[in-house]
């Protein structure tokens, strides 16, 4: 679209995600050691399709991530979380106890938490990409109103 | 059965919660709604283990994740909390099965899904701030629900639902910030966030200007959560231009759970420290009430949208809750707290038979509905018997809560309060009667005079629920035998 013949914006932003996603994952999986967790996680993650959805347009955003598929993982991560509470509730435990999630209570907390903060992370992570097609959809609604699939899009998120 | 008692409290809140993400999944408005109204039926039965659980075996104490409180978060339910849960889920489990019918005439298809999965978490967040003893954890279902029902008002088919919507969102983000800075406040001077670990610290620091700014935040929170008057002016509009069947529930449960909420806060939290009488702000609470239940109920007079007549009734009908737990002694407390679930089950069933108008002539105007009862007499007879419950004629639910609340003021030697009560029941019979006169005597408008009922998907819940309104009024012993030891073990303070 607009940034068409921005050609220092393309290259560098190509160069820059995938570190960003590199970056995000290891926010995701080193959060029970060190700083970070799943909410920080996902909106990382969810920035480098936010960035690669500026520079390329929202339409080749939504061709990588139809409005389903982040539909179906803001359910996912929702469904995981509760998920492990649940799980903890067949092994014996309270609800979200992870003790009882592995033979040993400390391997249990662990595996516990790290799936946990996963569910966040994919929730937050196709929320933030929800928020930012609605919002950007509804701009390219009202400048030009012939795009179909922006306005048809914010009609449904 | 173990595994069922063992887990009831997290149960309750769970199985909507979970039910909510996998209408999104499915994607299909038919079958979400048959998901949806399984879970709240499921849930019904699930809240009414809970409830015999209660009352038989006390107070359940559920630490979640293994954590005790007071570090970890805690469900903590007693009578009021059980009572409280029961409303939701009953009214969910026959507001849901209404749902199909009035939300497909009402809302574009694709959204269906949508609706139901918000319908399924506001249900999960309204149990969650019923079953919850720990304070923050309470914000946490507060938002869940608000954010649920903001989205709900503004799928009404109305574009003024969307202005509705966000003065809805602005206020209840005023109001649920309000809470958090109250609580943030108690934190600071105790240091813990569970409800009964706060109550036994709180004595200790109660003459502290931190902690009365803490209890006037919290206060004016849940009073514009709850649309205490003056702080109501929300609410007309988004009961107004909301989806029928979202209507009907948030009218009967949403209020109510915000009630809950305060009464919890005041009488747990504060229990010990007894904040009406020794921070001497009953008669603040008292005179607002009061003022509520008339200004709700003269505003309703006026009004020639029938489904807003009958939101201005609600900010009357939380005035009756409120001046129960103003007065404070436990008839009047048992009042406020039968009322919760009396109002419930009358607005409920009002909201429904509009809904069921809406769905036919496609208006709730009052000059619309002229001639209704020859129209759609079955509707029209329901509108008439919710009606008789909102100004408490006998053998009805609203009969049984002014009941209460009335012995309750004339144990404390409040005739003025008690005659007040019967005054505004006058302006409740005014407004009733208005809606009753345009339907049964007046003539139809030429051209729609052809008798047209609602279909029975609608009218059975509607009858349901407005059978459940004359049941508990002529037989109260379940829901005063529970509003009485819920008002006495809340009177006990925090033991």
């Amino acid at each position: 679209m607009m940034m068409r013949r921005k050609m220092v914006l393309r290259v560098v932003s190509k160069l820059l995600i995938p570190f960003i996603l590199l970056f995000a994952l290891y926010v995701q999986w080193h959060g029970d050691f060190g700083p970070g967790g799943g909410f920080q996680a996902g909106v990382i993650f969810a920035s480098a399709f936010v960035l690669y959805g500026l520079i390329f347009g929202l339409g080749t955003l939504r061709t990588a991530l139809p409005s389903w598929l982040t539909r179906l993982v803001l359910a996912a991560g929702v469904l995981l979380y509760a998920g492990v509470g649940v799980a903890s509730l067949m092994l014996g435990g309270n609800f979200l106890d992870y003790d009882v999630l592995a033979h040993n209570p400390l391997h249990g907390q662990h595996y516990g938490i790290i799936l946990v903060e996963f569910g966040v992370g994919l929730t937050v992570f196709a929320g933030i990409i929800t928020i930012f097609c609605a919002f950007a959809g509804r701009a390219a609604a009202d400048v030009n109103p012939s795009e179909p699939e922006q306005a048809g899009d914010t009609g449904n998120d | 059965m173990t595994f069922l008692a063992e887990h009831i409290a997290v149960l309750v809140v769970i199985v909507p919660l979970m039910a909510a993400p996998l209408c999104v999944v499915m994607r299909c408005g038919v079958a979400s709604w048959g998901w949806a109204t399984l879970v709240a039926v499921g849930n019904f039965f699930l809240s009414i283990v809970l409830i015999q659980h209660v009352m038989t075996n006390g107070t359940i104490v559920y630490d979640l994740g293994g954590w005790e409180g007071p570090w970890g978060i805690v469900y903590r339910v007693d009578e009021v909390g059980a009572l409280v849960v029961l409303i939701i889920s009953a009214i969910a489990a026959i507001v849901l099965p209404y749902a199909k019918e009035s939300i497909e005439r009402e809302i574009p298809k694709e959204r269906h899904y949508l609706a139901y999965c918000m319908m399924l978490l506001c249900i999960a967040g309204l149990i969650g701030m019923a079953v919850t003893g720990d304070a923050f954890n309470l914000f946490v279902f507060l938002e869940v629900s608000s954010l649920a029902t903001y989205v709900l008002i503004a799928l009404g088919s109305d574009r003024r639902a969307l202005t509705a919507a966000l003065r809805y969102l602005i206020l209840g983000t005023l109001g649920a910030t309000f809470y958090v800075i109250g609580l943030g406040m108690l934190y600071m001077m105790t240091g813990s966030l569970n409800m009964t670990d706060l109550a036994s610290l709180l004595p200790a620091v109660q003459n502290t200007g931190t902690v009365h700014v803490a209890l006037a935040f919290i206060v004016v929170g849940f009073g514009l959560k709850l649309a205490l008057f003056p702080l109501h002016v929300w609410l007309p509009n988004a009961y107004t231009f909301a989806p029928s069947a979202v209507t009907a529930f948030l009218a009967a449960t949403a209020t109510k759970v915000a009630v809950y909420a305060l009464i919890r806060l005041i009488f747990t939290v504060f229990g010990d420290v007894d904040p009406l009488e020794s921070y001497g702000v009953r008669p603040a609470v008292m005179v607002l009430a009061i003022a509520g239940m008339f200004a709700g109920s003269l505003i309703a007079i006026y009004q020639s949208n029938v489904k807003r007549l009958l939101a201005y009734s609600s900010v009357a009908q939380v005035g009756y809750m409120i001046l129960g737990i103003s007065i404070g002694n436990a008839p009047a407390m048992a009042g406020g707290i039968i009322h919760m679930f009396n109002h419930a089950l009358m607005k409920g069933s009002l909201f429904m038979a509009l809904g069921c108008v809406f769905y036919v002539i496609g208006s709730v105007k009052l000059e619309d509905m002229a001639g209704l009862g020859k129209r759609m007499p079955l509707t029209a007879a329901a509108i008439v018997g919710g009606g008789f419950s909102l100004i408490g004629v006998p053998l009805t639910v609203g009969f049984i809560s002014k009941f209460y609340l009335v012995q309750g003021a004339l144990t404390e030697g409040m005739w003025p309060v008690a005659l007040l009560i019967m005054l505004s029941s006058l302006l409740a019979v005014i407004y009733v009667w208005r809606v009753v006169e345009v339907m049964y005597f007046r003539s139809p408008a030429i051209g729609c005079e052809e008798r047209s009922e609602a279909p029975m998907s609608l009218l059975v819940p509607t009858y349901v629920l407005l059978g459940a309104a004359f049941w508990f009024g002529i037989d109260a012993t379940f829901t005063g035998d529970i509003a009485m030891s819920a008002a006495q073990t809340l009177l006990g303070g925090s033991k």
